[in-house]
């Protein structure tokens, strides 16, 4: 990339940390509803967001790559917790159906704004995949705006679940667009956007969905982003999931199958 | 005895024979992901681009395309690489290549010109009996590119070939 000076790299690393790492590890959560999903179609729509998502992760994994960082697997698979740059958001375990289907709303939407916006970005390998994955993304979020007006409009009682799975999901929400230190060159350079943006782009888009639901968001004098996954502060979830995640990797690197 | 050129037409010719190995009726070249050919004297680079990002048939059609291309003797030097230079989309895929979906009994995904909604998804006439009468019963099917449909009027179950964007 001639265009970058060493500034615009560490600022494009440390997107691409961000991105790669919430793919992979949302991936997996996915995964956990592999052969336990509710009914068969969404046990298959959820295995298949998972395989999406890993793809996804694999591919930014090898921009990194290109930047100077090791090889996707030994990105993925060989780092502790603290060295993760995903959001807390999406290291939840999945807990029940409903705030898997709410935390699928909340950040796919996010995402799919983001590799909207990264559409545009003078890095251009990183625009170019934008695009594929934008294509990709909108089936999850047709999916989750699907569940959430069904759902909210269905009785009592899943409606009554799907407020309290956004309660409890909103905060962490707001984790995603924790700022970080490359901001401003992030911006400057035409990379990205950044994250005070994508989350004003956000908001905009789902608000009206949510209050199409017939739901509602937590006052705003409530909003306490859990921000600190971006900078290695995870909770204790996320070792365990890594723990599980790599077993295979551990016990044989060069595995194949 | 005749000479065969190697030229970017001919590789893309022999191309027609490699199918996608979950849809073996469609060759990579009506599937659309063929981006890219190259002949320069007795090297020859090829360029694919993932259907989805996530799809785990990607490096088993790098290595058939260098399979192909290896028996032909003129060849030397052969390049695969796979890359989003240019992205797939489903308007990508030929008219072949929309029959040879059909004949393995897969509703072709419908021309979307960038627009895609549910609405979209849910106009897929059945690849059986032809009757616009269907429901979408899922978008994800039982792989990355395939939706879940049902024929209220065969009353068959089927699966759709997914419009992408």
């Amino acid at each position: 990339m001639d265009f970058f000076n060493e500034n615009h790299v560490n600022a494009a690393k440390d997107l691409l940390y961000k991105m790669a790492d919430d793919q992979l590890i949302i991936g997996h959560r996915n995964s956990e509803w592999t052969g336990l999903g509710p009914i068969l179609e969404e046990d298959i729509a959820f295995s298949s967001m998972a395989q999406d998502k890993i793809g996804q992760s694999e591919h930014l994994y090898n921009l990194l790559h290109e930047l100077g960082e090791a090889d996707a697997d030994t990105v993925a698979f060989t780092r502790n917790a603290n060295q993760f740059h995903c959001c807390q958001f999406v290291e939840f375990p999945i807990g029940e159906y409903d705030f898997s289907l709410v935390r699928h709303f909340l950040f796919d939407m996010a995402e799919y704004i983001r590799f909207e916006m990264l559409t545009g970005s003078s890095y251009e390998n990183l625009a170019r995949i934008a695009k594929k994955y934008k294509g990709e993304i909108k089936y999850h979020t047709m999916h989750a705006n699907t569940w959430l007006q069904q759902l909210s409009h269905g009785n009592e009682e899943s409606k009554a679940r799907m407020q309290s799975a956004l309660n409890d999901c909103w905060n962490l929400a707001l984790g995603i667009f924790e700022r970080g230190e490359y901001e401003s060159v992030l911006n400057e350079s035409g990379i990205f956007a950044g994250e005070a943006e994508l989350q004003e782009k956000w908001l905009e888009t789902i608000l009206p969905l949510i209050e199409k639901a017939g739901l509602s968001v937590p006052e705003k004098s409530e909003w306490s982003p859990v921000y600190g996954g971006r900078k290695g502060f995870h909770t204790e979830f996320l070792q365990p999931l890594l723990t599980e995640m790599t077993e295979v990797y551990s016990i044989d690197p060069t595995a194949e199958w | 005895m005749s000479t065969t050129v190697i030229d970017s037409d001919f590789i893309r010719e022999i191309l027609l024979e490699v199918k996608d190995p979950e849809i073996p009726t469609i060759s990579i070249v009506d599937l659309g992901i063929v981006t890219d050919i190259k002949v320069d004297g007795d090297a020859v680079y090829v360029q694919l681009t993932p259907t989805f990002a996530g799809c785990p048939a990607l490096k088993i059609m790098e290595q058939m395309v260098r399979d192909r291309l290896a028996q032909e003797p003129g060849i030397a030097k052969i390049t695969v690489e796979t890359t989003f230079d240019k992205q797939w989309n489903t308007d990508m895929i030929t008219d072949a290549g929309r029959e040879a979906l059909l004949k393995h009994g897969l509703a072709p995904p419908k021309h979307h010109e960038g627009y895609l909604e549910l609405d979209v998804l849910s106009d897929t006439p059945c690849p059986y009996c032809g009757s616009r009468n269907t429901t979408l019963k899922s978008p994800f099917g039982p792989t990355l590119c395939r939706s879940l449909h049902y024929c209220n009027n065969c009353l068959q179950a089927f699966e759709g070939f997914k419009p992408v964007g």
